[in-house]
């Protein structure tokens, strides 16, 4: 075996311009597999996040059929025992937060339109969505706050209101007739996507229950884990736990169906890609190592004539393959790491594109995510496919008969 | 047939396998290029259209401002006369007029907040594809003067069904309560979820009736007969109004400013396409690099023998140029024809995309997608193909006239 080793090593710097230039293609295909593919994880990552922490958490607890029709009329009343449950389910370190959230009428003297409205515990809610932290201007609510509310920055644009007016919120009660409350704006939020900032306007939790006249009812859990890994396992034991209680829990996944399918999509396409690069250099490959097999009839002709088996020559040229493929990537794989790395501080900014990446859903600013199968993937690929084409001219090179190879010029 | 050219033709098939190889790399890129750029304007395409189709039209004649705000009080005063204007427009198929205003829409259970639309039925049927999103029921008629559309999800939310009464509560032009009864004769769905959650079509005459409109609208909508049409149209109808009507509170905006995030999408998915498919062509011209250097330096002997009996320089470039073309013509040839067939079978055909549904229908996609042929995608395809495998065999083809004859016969 290290016989092989050492004359692949050598047979691939005989000429060293060729090697050069296949290399190079070996080298840029890699390169472009692991940063392309980081750069789509990281649009597909900031997916996850923004719609985690855009109302989302890891897992929600709502009543039976509110997710199909959010309304009112689909409130847990028992919200302590539920909570009981929680504290007894969750893993350490998960944080959960009761909300209100319906259908309103958000309305002033320029403007009306409709909104989210949602009613938080602001102390809970600030360990797990965006709303505090995503505080510009003004201040975030505070408990026993009845009259504050926060609202985006887009929709102050459009009411053409500004902090300390009044925001006058509609929706349908407990008894199905439309109450109305005035709020006073107390904070303004901003987010990546202006559609969030229109959506929701925020209260106190204890506001919405009194405007709607729900005692202390509430219609959704938001639960954080401590990674998003774990929600389907605990999802499974808070069913379980739940089963008498007419709770539906949903994980991120299935709250989100868009941001699933997308990143299902993205998979398939990094994995056509990583074929696709393959192919175009696929071709170089073969046609060097054949270049390289035959301006060496004569000498596979002589190795023969010596005694050396057809295996041991088909191995000799594979391991140069292989010493090819391994070089293109490793150089490759740094490459790509390297320009990950550069920019993982600033990322890359489409700002330039701002009004599609709303229009998609995007963040403004991508940053490069590096995931371990997408690597083991990409390589995997490039030996497996990259030794398995190199069959064909180590066939040749171990099929010449002596007599073929040494009457060759 | 010069020699040269002969020469180069018979030095190609030298080496066939080496050759057909090469070949088969540049055809296997040009025709994914073809396929690609076919698959992204025909989604492009479709995308536009469904849009214009639903939303905006091509173009729309607008209080300045109201695209902003949609503030009711915006409005086009005197839509007689743009109608007028427009008429006379020959590209313009058809246009309708259009009032907008939130409301509450209320059903007998529940309320919501909706955007009350009011169209003229038969000249909106001839200008957006509304009429043939009927998911149940009927479209408006001419003469409905209560009877109304409400979007699939928004009635769905209301539990409201066909026949039944919804109320409409809003706020009027002049700042009046602005209230009104319909009865739901039609559910539309267009599969995008905004749209279908929050839509109630109304006729015009009862929209400007309730919300104290004096007979004026919010859009004048228009379509042409094709996208390439949007651009002179727009100019010649400013100029229309401004002459004709000597306001200037009247504002012409075609598609692209009307829905600024498509344009955008779709210019963002074309330069992230050309990224990759750069990078795709430039790893094929390293692939097939090595061929072209190869059959350079492997008859450096025999270059130096046509040197030493007097061939130019020049003429041995010009045999490698040609030889190198012919690859990557032919290659080009093989590879825009196979794309061509490849992307025409699935343009029949349709391919669809597992789990791809939710996400195309957000953009107005069908659930299978038809790439579309076209002149445009099989020339750049194949142009950007040419031009990069040209500029990578030019440097072999040049690197020759530097071999001096003796030293390059005792290679």
């Amino acid at each position: 075996m290290n016989m092989h080793v050492q004359i692949g090593w050598r047979n691939i710097w005989r000429n060293p311009k060729r090697t050069a230039v296949i290399l190079t293609a070996i080298i840029i295909g890699v390169w472009s597999m692991i940063f392309l593919s980081g750069l789509m994880r990281g649009i597909a990552d900031q997916m996850v996040r923004n719609g985690i922490s855009n109302l989302t958490g890891h897992l929600q607890l709502h009543p039976h059929h509110y997710r199909r029709d959010p309304s009112v009329d689909h409130r847990i009343s028992d919200a302590e025992r539920l909570a009981a449950v929680l504290r007894q389910n969750l893993p350490a370190g998960a944080v959960w937060s009761r909300r209100v959230r319906v259908n309103a009428v958000a309305g002033n003297a320029r403007h009306s339109s409709g909104v989210t409205l949602v009613g938080i515990d602001p102390a809970k809610e600030a360990q797990l969505s965006f709303v505090s932290s995503a505080i510009t201007r003004g201040r975030y609510l505070r408990s026993g706050d009845n009259r504050g509310i926060i609202v985006g920055k887009a929709l102050l644009a459009k009411y053409e209101t500004r902090l300390g007016r009044k925001l006058v919120l509609m929706s349908q009660d407990a008894t199905g007739e439309i109450s109305s409350r005035a709020f006073r704006i107390t904070g303004v939020f901003q987010t990546e996507l202006k559609a969030t900032e229109k959506q929701f306007v925020f209260v106190n939790l204890t506001a919405v229950q009194k405007m709607l006249q729900i005692d202390s009812a509430i219609s959704e859990i938001a639960v954080l884990l401590p990674s998003h890994q774990q929600a389907d396992a605990v999802a499974g034991q808070l069913r379980q736990a739940l089963a008498e209680h007419k709770i539906d829990v949903s994980t991120w996944q299935d709250l989100l169906p868009l941001v699933k399918a997308t990143i299902k999509i993205y998979d398939s396409f990094i994995f056509l890609w990583f074929l696709v690069v393959f192919i175009a250099m696929g071709f170089g490959i073969v046609n060097t190592t054949l270049m390289a097999v035959f301006e060496r009839i004569r000498e596979f002709g002589l190795l023969k004539a010596l005694g050396m088996r057809p295996g041991w020559i088909m191995r000799m040229v594979l391991t140069e393959s292989l010493f090819l493929l391994m070089l293109g990537l490793l150089a490759g794989n740094l490459l790509g790491m390297l320009s990950i790395y550069a920019l993982a501080e600033t990322g890359i900014d489409l700002s330039a594109f701002a009004a599609g990446l709303e229009f998609v859903g995007m963040g403004r600013i991508i940053f490069p995510v590096v995931q371990i199968r997408d690597v083991v993937g990409a390589n995997l690929v490039v030996v497996v496919l990259g030794l398995a084409v190199s069959a064909y001219p180590a066939y040749k090179a171990a099929h010449f008969t002596p007599v073929q190879a040494l009457t060759h010029t | 047939m010069s020699i040269e050219v002969k020469m180069a033709w018979r030095n190609l098939w030298r080496n066939t396998r080496r050759t057909v190889l090469t070949i088969a790399a540049i055809a296997f890129a040009c025709l994914l290029l073809v396929f690609m750029l076919s698959w992204q304007f025909g989604t492009y395409d479709v995308m536009i259209n469904t849009a214009v189709g639903i939303h905006s039209g091509h173009l729309q004649v607008q209080a300045k401002g109201y695209n902003d705000k949609q503030a009711v009080y915006q409005v086009v005063p005197d839509p007689a006369s743009v109608s007028a204007a427009v008429a006379g427009v020959p590209q313009v198929t058809a246009h309708t007029l259009r009032a907008k205003a939130f409301a509450m829409a209320s059903s007998a259970r529940r309320t919501y907040g909706a955007m009350a639309v009011g169209i003229a039925p038969a000249s909106e049927a001839a200008v957006s594809t509304l009429a043939k999103l009927i998911f149940e029921g009927e479209f408006l008629a001419k003469t409905d003067t209560d009877q109304a559309l409400a979007g699939r999800l928004l009635a769905q939310n209301l539990k409201i069904g066909l026949g039944e009464e919804l109320v409409l509560l809003g706020q009027g032009r002049d700042g009046s309560v602005a209230a009104t009864v319909v009865k739901i004769k039609g559910i539309i769905n267009s599969g995008q979820d905004v749209f279908d959650r929050s839509t109630v079509l109304i006729p015009l005459g009862l929209f400007q009736e309730s919300f104290a409109m004096q007979g004026t609208v919010h859009e004048v909508v228009l379509r042409c007969r094709s996208l390439q049409d949007v651009a002179p149209v727009k100019l010649q109808l400013q100029d229309k109004l401004a002459a004709q009507i000597k306001s200037d509170t009247l504002v012409v905006l075609d598609w692209t400013e009307l829905m600024p995030g498509l344009l955008e999408s779709i210019k963002l998915d074309l330069v992230s396409g050309f990224i990759f498919y750069f990078i795709l062509i430039i790893v094929v011209a390293f692939s097939i690099l090595n061929t072209f250097l190869m059959s350079v330096f492997e008859r450096t002997r025999e270059f130096g023998v046509m040197l030493a009996m007097g061939t130019t320089p020049g003429r041995l470039t010009r045999i490698l140029l040609f030889e190198s073309s012919s690859m990557t013509l032919i290659g080009i040839l093989i590879g825009a024809l196979a794309g061509a067939a490849v992307t025409q079978y699935f343009a029949v055909h349709g391919i669809a995309i597992a789990d791809a549904a939710e996400i195309l229908r957000e953009f107005g996609l069908p659930e299978r997608i038809h790439p579309r042929l076209s002149i445009l995608s099989v020339t750049i395809g194949s142009g950007i193909v040419l031009v990069i495998t040209f500029t990578t065999t030019l440097y072999p083809a040049f690197k020759v006239r530097r071999l001096i004859p003796v030293q390059a016969l005792r290679a």
